[in-house]
Order: C-alpha cells, then structure tokens, then sequence
C-alpha cells in the first residue's frame, strides 16, 4: 500500500513537511518523528497543512518523540494517529516502500 | 530476467531522490558515490532533483575555491554507467529562477504533480 | 519481513541514531529480520568504541553492539566514510600505515556496496538522518 513518508523536521524551523505533503496523494501515509512531531499538537499553525493533507492520505505522529517534548497528554490532531515504535515498524512492512524526507 | 549479475538475481528499481544543495553539507557527493556503485550492481537506477537539489546541476561550478572536490563533472559521466533516467521538477527550478540552460546534463523536466507516479514506480528510494 | 537500515548521523549530535536503534529494537521484538544496519556520513562514528558518555547518559556504541552480539544484526560502517573520518580496523591500519584502530566489537568496515546489496537483498529499507 503506497509510500511511508518520514519527516523529522519541525515545520516552524524547516519547509520539508511543506515539501513532503505537496508530492503525495492517494494511498500514501506520512508518519512524523523526531522534530516533527510537535506539529501533530491541536491548535499549532501547520494544522490547515495536515488537514489538506489528511484528506488524502493517512498521518500518523511517533508518540514517544512527543512525550519526550512535554506533549505526552496533549489533544492531537483528529486526523493524526499516535503509534509507537511497534506501530512505526508496522507502518513500514504494510507499506510499499520508505521514503525518508531528510 | 536476463540480467541477474547482482546475488540473488533480482533486479530492484532504485530512485535517488536528491535535495540538497551540493557544497554545503556532503550528502550530495555521497549520494552520487552510491549512484555509481550502485550501478555496479546492474540495478534500474532513477535520480530525481527536487528542491535545493537542483542546484547540484547547475552548470560552471568551482568548488575548487573552496579546496572541494569538484564532482559536478561526474553528473556528466553518469549516461556511461547507464544511469540515464534523470529527472528534475520543473517548479524546483522555477522556484529558484533556473531553468534547463542552466543544467550541466540534459535532464527530463516533470511536474510537481508527477513526482508521486515516479516515486511509485520505483521500489527503493534512497535520499540522504 | 527482511529490514535493512541506513543511519547517516553520528551520536549525540542528532537522533537519528536513536531513533535508528529504537526502530531495529522494535523491529526484532516483533520477529522481524535486521539484516543489515548501515553506517554512512558522520553515521560512522557510532561505531568507535573509544567514547567515555557520561555515566548517566545512554551508552550509544555498546548498544548497537549488544544488537549485533545478541541478534547478529550486521553493522556496517562505508569504508571511506571511515577513512575520512578516523575509524580504523586491522585491515584499515595495515592498508593506511595508521598506528591505533578504534573499532568496536560486532562492527564492521565494508564498501558502499553493501549498502545497496542491502537495499537489493531486503523487503524495506529505512534510512534516518538529519
């Protein structure tokens, strides 16, 4: 099933997500780790981004990387899925192929 | 599949998907290392140039000024090691106010828009 | 599934190996095959066993050793990745007359193409970096 994006970067630093998200679509997923993380928080300005986004595709946030940054109870996006290492593992084996948006 | 040099014979389509600058941090030249022993492993290799990643094309570089190995010339060898699918997005280019004249190879122009089929031909994308 | 995985940062700086490792621990757990971890860039220096982190800080290089002694998951390093770099095997020292090696337990020094001999060989490749 399509593509595992990764980005790590946070969007407020770097436009990669921006660049990520326009180069996708239909069957394609998105999961954020590391700095990128925090833009899966409710209420931040990329929310319109991920909504677009998520219209098409699947997003999902790695929930460790947000309970490192001080976000382990914060409302997320509703159309963004918490995993953790076990589910990111999942993400990529019931995906086609990894791109890692470095 | 007639040629299967590599072990297990298997032939895998390799997208390098490059967006970096060229001089400013060494992944470029890193990549373009893999491209070419890569090759050696008779694999479908595609290169895609996105973003900053244009600017690895541009024509009349000297890094030399800057004691940098000068590796844009290798772009020009890569048709010798039937790397020939080279592919750059038109609105990368736009962005930074360059067009094909400005590339040291001649390259195939796509769409934004294209960029996903690409990817979804290709079953390994490595981009550094 | 068979797993290959390309780390292109060094420790500390970055989290890419972290979360390189946490990925590889997650994916054993779950029964899956971790052919190959590959070092490449400033990835290389995971592989030096001369760091000393402070005592209450993860030791990053005796954990991706423990993977390779424990689950024999194949660390790589690219050779001239090394050479740029200062990290030196048997071979590596004899070959450039260096007079130390600092390589560490379960890692070794191999050419890039092992690195597409991974990405051949395994189902999916993951790469993390900067």
């Amino acid at each position: 099933m399509g593509t595992l994006n990764i980005v790590n970067k946070s969007p407020f630093e770097k436009r990669t997500l921006d660049q990520c998200l326009k180069r996708i679509g239909e069957g394609d997923s998105v999961l954020l780790i590391e700095d990128a993380s925090v833009s899966a928080v409710l209420g931040t300005a990329s929310a319109e981004l991920l909504l677009n986004a998520s219209k098409q595709s699947k997003l999902y946030v790695l929930g460790p990387d947000l309970q490192a940054r001080g976000f382990a109870d914060a409302t997320l996006l509703d159309s963004i899925e918490s995993v953790d290492y076990e589910g990111f593992v999942n993400l990529v084996v019931t995906h086609d192929r990894v791109h890692s948006w470095l | 599949m007639e040629d299967d040099e590599n072990q297990g014979g298997e032939i895998k389509k390799f997208l390098y998907v490059n967006r970096r600058q060229p001089h400013g941090t060494v992944y470029a030249l890193e990549s373009l290392e893999t491209v070419l022993i890569g090759a050696a492993f008779d694999q479908d290799v595609s290169m895609l140039f996105i973003d900053d990643g244009v600017y690895q094309l541009k024509k009349e570089q000297s890094p030399d000024v800057m004691e940098f190995k000068n590796f844009s010339k290798t772009y020009k060898a890569l048709e010798m090691y039937d790397v020939e699918k080279v592919f750059v997005e038109r609105e990368s280019l736009e962005e930074r106010g360059l067009g094909v004249d400005d590339l040291l190879i001649d390259v195939e122009v796509i769409a934004s828009a294209d960029v996903k089929a690409l990817v979804d031909q290709n079953d390994v994308i490595l981009s550094f | 599934m068979k797993l290959a995985v390309l780390v292109n940062e060094g420790p500390y700086q970055h989290q890419a190996s972290d979360s390189a490792f946490q990925f590889v621990t997650a994916a054993l757990a779950a029964g899956h095959d971790v052919m190959r971890v590959f070092f490449y860039h400033d990835g290389v220096n995971n592989g030096t066993r001369l760091t000393t982190p402070p005592q209450d800080d993860r030791h990053i290089q005796k954990r991706w050793t423990s993977l390779a002694t424990d689950n024999k998951v194949d660390l790589v390093l690219c050779v001239a990745a090394c050479q740029r770099r200062g990290l030196v095997d048997d071979g590596e020292a004899k070959r450039n007359a260096k007079d130390a090696t600092n390589i560490a337990e379960g890692f070794r020094i191999s050419g890039l193409g092992q690195l597409v001999e991974a990405a051949v060989e395994a189902d999916r490749l993951v790469t993390f970096g900067d």
